[in-house]
């Protein structure tokens, strides 16, 4: 168990070998949709502490509500009691609230400047819905709500916003802010977990990761060098980047792709982590050497370039994905109907030592994890 | 009245123990400088014809010649300096606007001099282009929101997509680099076969300005953009048919909300044929073009254009950088353009009067970030293709230019130093020594296509190994990344406006 003062983080022998970098991910989804406890991914994301810094760690968990699988659950830190005022309020105008509580935790002496937590589980009122002058979806509309609060209500931030699911995250040490929240007392169907070594922004719970949008949650191990890029193609389409992390990029690319322009994560792939000219070049049949050109053509600017392993889910797919030169480790195994993704193979092994099947994963080639199948 | 003022600009020193009075300097110089006097066997200079075009001292075989600045001043004043001055003498006697040539020499603040790149160290890896695939090829043209496909499993079980979005012509580029609009009358035949040879070689295209597809430039036509100006020289269908793309030219940086002229004594049997106009009339381009007053007016143009050629290549529209810029830009988009170029205050000509171009426009820089922010904001940047022109003149112009929001990078001027040109800026006379700007044969002979092609081409191989060092060390190895990616740019010494209009922060300020 390390300190969670990164001033004491950099032990002694650690000065014999190159200091870490980068973060640690790991996801496991039991593909028949039975849940499981949070135990696991609690055990595996640990087995990683190498590759965090005590800045930053946390959890998503899809299956976990099943009491309330038709609402919206929110779940959002406030750092002052007038924020969650300011939020209540705005919440209580569109949504009907069927359930609010303070998030469940637990004392753990080592964490610092903890927000209050809350959940909501709400559903959107229909005539606002149905009166709203852009002629929204009710998850579009949902999606301009977390927006509208993470913008402009100061001190307040949405970890989450999906049905049946939730995020929980904070500043800590992965096996601190799973104590804190109680991770292995919830039993969900798909796991994810980030373990954090920040160098680009500050230790701030909303900036630990997964990172949610909708039923979205994305876990991310990469420093994206078309962030400018990518950031700027998004605006073409609504979305607007206020946190200035690669992973919040990353979420939104997936939400386009994904949700909005129905593609499958095997082209999103594609698009994400082309395949170079040459390679496009060197393939046989016409019509798929035409259509991975033409995805180059019309998302180039949704290529994410630069060192990345990710995991994304949402209520239906785990996938993992790495860059298109496979510049960050991701490892993945199945065992029956579970699937593992993780960074490092000892994540997996720790929590299902005799796996059917382990594998890197290729550069550019997702790992798709779907439901029932 | 005493002698008026002459500038001599110049100074020609012949070192007398060197030369021998072999006379390539006499029989070279097209603006007369050099004279030989066999009563006195002396080889004599006369400074004031001198443009600076260093022609005579690459040639002299003895290295006898010096060309230097003319050291005399007028008495020493910030406000009048030596050019006003003598520019209204010389208005003074004629009576005339002043012409030039090439891109803005005044002092104003570039841009390009105040923004700095990043590279990777430790939590980002730099890419190695000598040992990594790094990619520069680009694709010009309008490019749909999204794909529509089915996906469909083959006999043995493998998927497949098909495509149902329909994509319009797109220009296919190894190098986000295009050579530049330069008319054949403007610059010599020469010229302009060695930059098209240059763009077929290398995988990109060059521009026919507005001076007509000469018969001799057919072999490169599939990698020409064509011009459609206001005056409609050389366009027929003929035309329209050979070319990769159209491009209607409304303006020009070097001369934004003004026409052109050549002056009939250039228009010889070639340009005549070329341009379709009799010859020795003077061909002249109106300041609009007049079935276009209005932005509605435009999109017909476009949409004529693309009818004619069966919407078989992409249409774009050329403006030069105003103040107004970005709703122009906007308005070009959504009249159907499937590129706008936009040429900054730097941008060059065969012939402007100097006033417009050293005081009409805006440079490019804010250019390209004001049109990039404000197509963004409508929703419609990834819809279109973005050239920037307009006074690059190294590899990192080009990339700075393009982490600004630029597609691609027209380049002229640059070109044409690859070709000899020495910046003299005199193009507007006719008597270019490198027989660039010519049309006279006895001096466009000197400009050898093959060599002329082999030249522009190194230039362009040696800007993307640049490039793609650069990329690399920014941990990008796709051109595409680093377009509108101004995080990777920072500004040095820039004011808060400044900053602002450009979108970057300043050196210092991390992500």
């Amino acid at each position: 168990m390390s300190s969670p003062n990164i001033y004491q983080s950099c032990r002694k022998e650690d000065k014999e070998y190159h200091i870490p970098s980068g973060c640690g991910i790991s996801g496991i989804m039991n593909r028949q949709g039975k849940v499981f406890s949070g135990e696991a991914i609690y055990h595996s994301i640990c087995n990683m502490t190498e590759r965090g810094n005590g800045l930053g760690s946390g959890f998503a968990a899809y299956g976990i509500y099943p009491e309330f699988k038709d609402c919206c659950c929110f779940h959002i830190m406030y750092e002052t009691a007038l924020a969650q005022q300011n939020t209540e309020e705005y919440l209580k105008k569109v949504f009907n609230l069927k359930h609010s509580e303070p998030i469940p935790t637990e004392k753990v002496t080592r964490l610092k400047f903890i927000p209050l937590l809350w959940r909501y589980f709400a559903q959107v009122k229909e005539e606002v819905l149905k009166t709203h002058q852009e002629k929204l979806s009710e998850e579009d509309f949902i999606m301009k709500c977390v927006m509208d609060i993470n913008e402009k209500v100061s001190n307040a931030f949405v970890f989450s916003s999906g049905k049946n699911m939730g995020i929980f995250k904070g500043v800590g040490n992965p096996d601190e802010i799973g104590e804190f929240y109680r991770i292995p007392e919830y039993q969900g169907y798909i796991w994810t977990a980030h373990n954090r070594f920040p160098t680009n922004t500050v230790g701030w719970w909303g900036g630990a990761h997964p990172f949610g949008i909708l039923d979205w949650s994305v876990v991310h191990n990469g420093e994206i060098s078309s962030y400018g890029t990518n950031r700027h193609y998004l605006e073409n389409f609504g979305y607007h980047c206020t946190l200035f992390t690669d992973t919040e990029v990353m979420t939104y690319l997936f939400d386009l792709l994904v949700r909005r322009h129905h593609l499958d994560f095997e082209v999103v792939g594609n698009i994400l982590a082309a395949p170079f000219w040459s390679q496009i070049e060197r393939i046989e049949d016409e019509q798929t050497r035409e259509f991975l050109k033409t995805l180059r053509i019309i998302y180039g600017s949704a290529l994410v370039n630069g060192p990345f392993a990710v995991i994304v889910a949402n209520a239906k797919y785990m996938v993992g994905l790495n860059d298109r030169i496979k510049l960050r480790p991701l490892v993945a195994a199945s065992k029956s109907d579970f699937l593992y993704i993780a960074s490092e193979e000892a994540a997996i092994r720790k929590i299902c030592p005799n796996a059917d099947k382990v594998w890197m994963p290729k550069a550019g080639e997702p790992t798709i994890g779907k439901l029932g199948h | 009245m005493a002698k008026a003022k002459k500038l001599s600009e110049f100074r020609v020193e012949r070192d007398e123990e060197k030369c021998i009075k072999c006379q390539v300097c006499v029989r070279m110089c097209a603006n007369d400088v050099h004279t030989y006097d066999p009563e006195t066997d002396t080889v004599r200079a006369d400074s004031f014809k001198c443009v600076g075009c260093h022609f005579c001292e690459d040639l002299c075989p003895t290295a006898a010649i010096t060309i230097e600045y003319n050291p005399t001043q007028t008495k020493e004043n910030a406000h009048w300096k030596r050019e006003s001055i003598y520019d209204i003498v010389k208005q003074a006697r004629t009576g005339g606007i002043l012409l030039t040539g090439m891109g803005n020499d005044q002092a104003y603040k570039n841009y390009f001099d105040h923004l700095v790149l990043n590279a990777s160290q430790v939590t980002n890896p730099s890419i190695d282009p000598l040992r990594e695939p790094m990619e520069l090829r680009i694709h010009l043209g309008r490019k749909p929101d999204k794909i529509d496909c089915r996906l469909q499993m083959t006999e043995e079980g493998r998927k497949k997509y098909q495509i149902r979005t329909r994509i319009p012509p797109q220009l296919e580029l190894e190098v986000p680099i295009l050579f530049t609009a330069m008319s054949f009358g403007s610059i010599s035949l020469n010229a302009c076969k060695s930059l098209a040879k240059a763009a077929c070689k290398f995988g990109t295209y060059w521009n026919t300005g507005e001076g007509g597809l000469h018969r001799d430039l057919y072999p490169y036509a599939h990698r020409a953009i064509v011009q459609v100006a206001s005056g409609r020289f050389g366009v027929n269908e003929e035309y329209l048919e050979r070319a990769a793309a159209i491009e209607i030219k409304i303006g020009q940086g070097a001369k934004p909300g003004i026409g052109g002229h050549l002056p009939g004594e250039k228009v010889s049997e070639e340009i005549s044929h070329t341009r379709m106009i009799p010859i020795g009339t003077d061909a002249l381009s109106p300041a609009p073009h007049h079935d276009i007053y209005s932005i509605e007016d435009l999109k017909q143009l476009i949409f004529a254009l693309k009818e004619a050629t069966r919407y078989t290549k992409p249409v774009g529209v050329k403006i030069a950088a105003v103040h107004n810029v970005a709703p122009i830009a906007s308005g070009i988009v959504r009249a159907g353009a499937d590129f706008v170029a936009i040429d900054g205050i730097r941008g060059g000509t065969g012939a402007a009067p100097t006033i417009i171009r050293n005081n009409v426009g805006i440079p490019i820089e804010l250019a390209i970030a004001a049109v990039d922010q404000r197509l963004r904001e409508e929703g419609i940047r990834n819809q279109v293709s973005l050239i920037a022109a307009g006074g690059f003149r190294s590899s990192a112009d080009v990339t700075k230019g393009i982490a600004l929001g630029a597609d691609a990078v027209y380049i002229g001027t640059a070109a044409l130093i690859a070709l000899g040109c020495h910046v003299c800026q005199k193009c507007y006379t006719g008597k270019c020594n490198w027989g660039i700007a010519t049309q006279d044969p006895y001096l466009t002979k000197r400009l050898n296509p093959e060599i002329g092609a082999e030249h522009a081409g190194n230039l362009l191989r040696a800007w993307s190994l640049e490039i793609k060092e650069m990329m690399g060390g920014m941990g990008i190895n796709v051109i595409d990344s680093l377009r509108g990616n101004r995080e990777q740019l920072r500004a040095l010494g820039l004011n808060e406006v400044e900053l602002r209009l450009l979108g970057l922060k300043h050196a210092g300020e991390a992500w």
